[in-house]
């Protein structure tokens, strides 16, 4: 005689199917694997691919393009947390140096006219090695290394010993 | 007998030699060393006599070699006070305050005898001297005034670079206050005491002894030291140019130029003040207690509609600032990165302070130029913040997601583990 | 589940697969009022594969060197997908897991779980908690940062304080005298070469011991059991305690997630050599209580140099500690109380020194 689990006889129905319950726990554990599996593969499998922007590291930024500077000018690029500046000279080399004044830390220019390195803040001057010549600062601007590859400038800074 | 005298003549013959040994031991340790039996008998006499050898050897004239004969005349070399203080050897005694000019002078105006001990010295001092307000009153016979040794010091001189000279820059304020700072002893003389009392409020003060900062002005920066005089009223902004270029460089652009030199005021001083020169604030534009415009303009006027208009441009900067550094900073506060956004608010800054500098041009559309650029800059960085504080919570959402399914995870191992242990 | 049984009927008649895991399924945790503290080895073990993982992904994008760490562990936080996430799982889980292999270590002191016969055990775990300091240690200075450059130049002179040996070790921690890029590279090295293998083999050494052992039970419970069989209640570790440890490990994630995404590790500041150290300089929290008890040591203490005592003190003790269970008693029932309290006075002071390193200037 056929009985299903609540122990009542009926000949007639067939067993009846698994419990739900059990199908329930299962869906339920399937389910929370795959999307705690997903949580943690998602993420790992973005983090495989390479980012589109290199990793340079502090010692190299591209500071610009060539052609992007004409001779006898200047233009301010970011070099790891502080402002750097980059000169093309009249005889059409690249300089590039820290464009933070040694004096009281403004932003330093290239003037085309004086063909020098320029504080606005209280008339510092700086040649183009960015030794400081005339004015308050107190010590020369870090010269950096210019590399050109391609059609890219590169600026590193001066190896460390 | 003939031993004994033998012996004693070797004997006589040996002390001899031990004296002549230790004169010519003498001689060689004291070669180079001129005598100066001044210090014998002065070191050890009660002020205003006395000159300690201590003191004396920080002079930078005894170390070149000089005595005190060189200046007070005598024999240094013979130890009887009569020869060594006698007329007749030259002696001087006390120089008076009105022989000192021509005295320094003496060797400090002579090129050629100079560059025996340094060829780059000026030698101009004394020139210098007869420009100066100084000079004049002490040729006219004022003997208040001060000359060489009130500034120089004396006995004790020091270089100008000696950090402990009266004359290093560091010292130069302290040294021209002793007499200008003293109320008792200007008594007499038309000019304020005040001078000092200013300049020690001022942010040049704050720049010299505060911080350091050598290129930092004091007293002789903008009056000159041996021709020290007031630069004059019309000149003022010339001296300040030195170092204020951009500055300058808008004021003589400025209407503000011709007005002043018309009514005769002095320039930069008329709002900046000359020797209590603190650090501007936007209030100077304003109407409370530090407003400058309106000691000249009438409330109401063209003008003061566009001073009012200034501040409020710089105003709406500052605000735009420091808004985007505060959103930077929460976002910072939660983890995310916005150094390169950081590092551009420093250049919106830079904007602000090169409008505060263009304010000198009077001109409000060139101020507007900065301000709109120091806004743009201001604007994007603000944007970069808002995309981190987005990219933050959008990070938490996808925690949040996590953690749900982790919940299911639980959840079903919970059930799991019920059931199978049923 | 058929798939699985295929794979194990495969295994089996290759490797007699059965066989080998047939002591696994025997193998049971005992049940009782404090068995929730066996979870702590499990949990210490899922921390150190976290940190291998993560571990092994920062090595994809991490740039040994003085001119290039710090930039490179700014890459990864900025630049890379998720590498923010990953980088502060693994710090947050490396301080996770310190705080939990000391805790495993503690709740085996206060349960008494390294009585005979597990004496090798608790050796072996001892070696694995000094090697997961030394994790610490050398890990907290790869991204090259003020607080970690500094907080190396003061531990590593610290060692250099034991008599004799203290000089040549220090010059070996370093690369040299002082704390440059020699350094860092140095300790890159043992970072992910040295201390992983060696962790690994006291992994397996550690493992095979518990499984071998068995699970330890306090001795007056044990007491009890062994008076009344019928009271003894098990469970079986597989698949049931295994189930349950499972889902102390998914809350250990959710935890290590809602970390690194709350409060993600901070880069600091690019180290330099040149500038003067910050004031208050202090090293990780697991070793606060060394450093503060440094520093409350007089100058000289007789004649002897002060922070030398404290360096050579703390070396007896860690002696001490890694040679407890011979000192414990033979008798399989009987403890020595002299043990419990000092375990408890460790505890104590080692919570409160922390806290107090933590609160000082």
């Amino acid at each position: 005689m056929a009985t299903n689990e609540w122990g009542i006889n009926n000949p007639s129905k067939q067993q009846l199917a698994p419990v739900p319950r059990r199908r329930f726990v299962e869906v339920l554990l399937g389910t929370g694997f795959l999307a705690t599996a997903a949580a943690f593969i998602y993420p790992v499998f973005r983090y495989l691919v390479p980012p589109k922007t290199s990793d340079l590291g502090s010692d190299a930024v591209v500071a610009g393009k060539v052609g992007e500077l004409k001779p006898n000018s200047g233009k301010i690029f970011r070099f790891g947390s502080r402002p750097g500046l980059l000169i093309h000279t009249s005889d059409g080399a690249y300089r590039a140096m820290s464009a933070t004044c040694t004096h009281l830390s403004c932003t330093v220019q290239y003037r085309e006219d004086l063909r020098e390195v320029w504080c606005a803040c209280h008339n510092g001057k700086y040649n183009l090695d960015g030794r400081n010549i005339s004015g308050p600062p107190p010590r020369p601007l870090e010269a950096f290394d210019v590399q050109v590859r391609g059609d890219e400038i590169f600026v590193r800074r001066r190896r460390e010993s | 007998m003939a031993i004994l005298q033998n012996e004693i003549r070797r004997l006589a013959t040996a002390r001899s030699l031990i004296r002549l040994g230790l004169i010519v031991f003498a001689a060689y340790l004291s070669y180079g060393q001129t005598k100066n039996s001044c210090l014998d008998c002065h070191s050890a006499l009660p002020d205003p006599l006395g000159i300690t050898q201590a003191k004396f050897s920080q002079d930078i004239h005894a170390q070149k070699g000089l005595t005190c004969a060189n200046c007070h005349g005598g024999d240094p070399t013979s130890d009887d006070p009569d020869k060594a203080m006698s007329r007749k050897a030259g002696w001087k005694g006390k120089i008076d305050r009105k022989q000192i000019p021509p005295l320094c002078g003496s060797c400090h105006s002579d090129p050629a005898y100079m560059r025996q001990f340094n060829p780059s010295l000026r030698t101009d001092q004394l020139a210098q001297y007869h420009t100066s307000v100084h000079g004049r009153r002490w040729v006219a016979g004022d003997a208040k005034v001060a000359v060489c040794t009130d500034c120089h010091s004396v006995h004790d001189l020091k270089a100008p670079s000696d950090p402990q000279s009266t004359v290093n820059p560091v010292n130069v304020a302290n040294t021209c206050a002793r007499c200008h700072a003293d109320a008792n002893y200007m008594k007499g003389y038309s000019i304020p005491t005040d001078q000092f009392a200013k300049y020690s409020t001022s942010v040049h003060r704050e720049a010299l002894a505060v911080r350091g900062d050598l290129s930092a002005p004091t007293c002789s920066t903008c009056h000159g030291n041996h021709g020290a005089a007031p630069p004059g009223v019309d000149k003022v902004q010339n001296v300040c140019s030195n170092c204020h270029v951009f500055q300058a460089q808008m004021y003589e652009k400025s209407s503000h130029k011709d007005a002043f030199q018309a009514a005769a005021l002095p320039g930069c001083v008329v709002c900046h003040s000359n020797h209590g020169i603190t650090h501007p604030t936007d209030a100077k534009l304003g109407t409370g207690p530090e407003a400058v415009c309106t000691q000249c303009h009438t409330p109401g006027d063209a003008c003061d509609q566009a001073r009012a208009e200034l501040l409020t441009d710089l105003g709406r900067l500052d605000q735009a600032i420091k808004r985007t550094d505060q959103v930077l900073a929460v976002a910072e506060s939660s983890g995310m990165e916005v150094s390169e956004a950081r590092l551009a608010q420093s250049q919106a800054r830079d904007s602000l302070t090169k409008a505060r500098v263009t304010i000198h041009s009077f001109r409000k559309d060139l101020v507007d130029q900065d301000i709109e650029a120091g806004l743009n800059i201001t604007a994007k960085n603000l944007r970069a913040g808002q995309k981190a504080m987005a990219e933050r919570n959008y990070r938490r959402v996808g925690l949040g997601m996590s953690l749900v399914a982790i919940g299911v995870m639980l959840v079903g191992l919970h059930l799991y583990i019920k059931k199978i242990e049923r | 589940m058929s798939c699985l049984r295929n794979a194990r009927n495969w295994l089996d008649e290759r490797l007699g697969w059965d066989d080998l895991i047939a002591p696994l399924r025997e193998k049971t945790v005992p049940l009782h009022r404090l068995s929730y503290w066996y979870f702590l080895g499990g949990i210490t073990l899922f921390l150190f594969v976290i940190q291998v993982l993560t571990g092994i992904l920062l090595l994809l994008y991490y740039r040994p060197g003085a001119n290039e760490a710090f930039e490179s562990v700014q890459y990864i936080m900025t630049q890379v997908q998720f590498g923010w996430l990953i980088r502060s799982i693994h710090s947050w889980s490396a301080n996770l897991m310190i705080f939990t292999a000391f805790a495993h270590m503690f709740s085996v002191l206060f349960l008494k779980a390294y009585r005979k016969p597990r004496e090798l055990t608790w050796v072996t775990g001892m070696i694995l908690l000094f090697l997961v300091m030394g994790f610490g240690f050398s890990g907290y200075l790869l991204p090259w940062n003020t607080l970690a450059f500094f907080a190396t130049k003061v531990g590593t002179e610290i060692t250099g304080q034991v008599p004799i040996l203290g000089k040549p070790l220090m010059v070996f921690l370093r690369g040299g005298e002082e704390v440059t890029g020699a350094t860092l590279t140095r300790f890159f090295g043992f970072h992910v070469a040295v201390l992983p293998g060696l962790a690994t083999v006291f992994i397996v050494l550690h493992l095979l011991l518990v499984q071998r052992c068995g699970i330890s039970v306090p001795p007056k419970l044990e007491l009890e059991w062994s008076a009344n069989p019928s009271a003894r209640r098990e469970m079986k570790f597989f698949p049931n305690f295994a189930l349950r440890e499972l889902m102390a490990w998914y809350v250990a994630l959710g935890v290590l997630g809602a970390l690194a995404a709350i409060f993600p590790w901070n880069l600091g500041i690019k180290a330099d050599p040149f500038t003067p150290a910050p004031a208050g300089i202090k090293p990780e929290w697991y070793f606060l209580f060394m450093f503060q008890t440094l520093k409350l040591i007089p100058s000289k203490v007789w004649l002897i140099d002060g922070e030398v005592l404290g360096v050579l003190a703390f070396g007896l003790v860690a002696l001490v500690w890694l040679l407890l269970p011979f000192f414990e008693s033979d008798h399989p029932l009987r403890t020595k109380r002299w043990i419990t309290a000092l375990a408890v006075f460790a505890l104590a002071y080692i919570t409160g020194m922390s806290v107090y390193g933590h609160l000082a200037k």
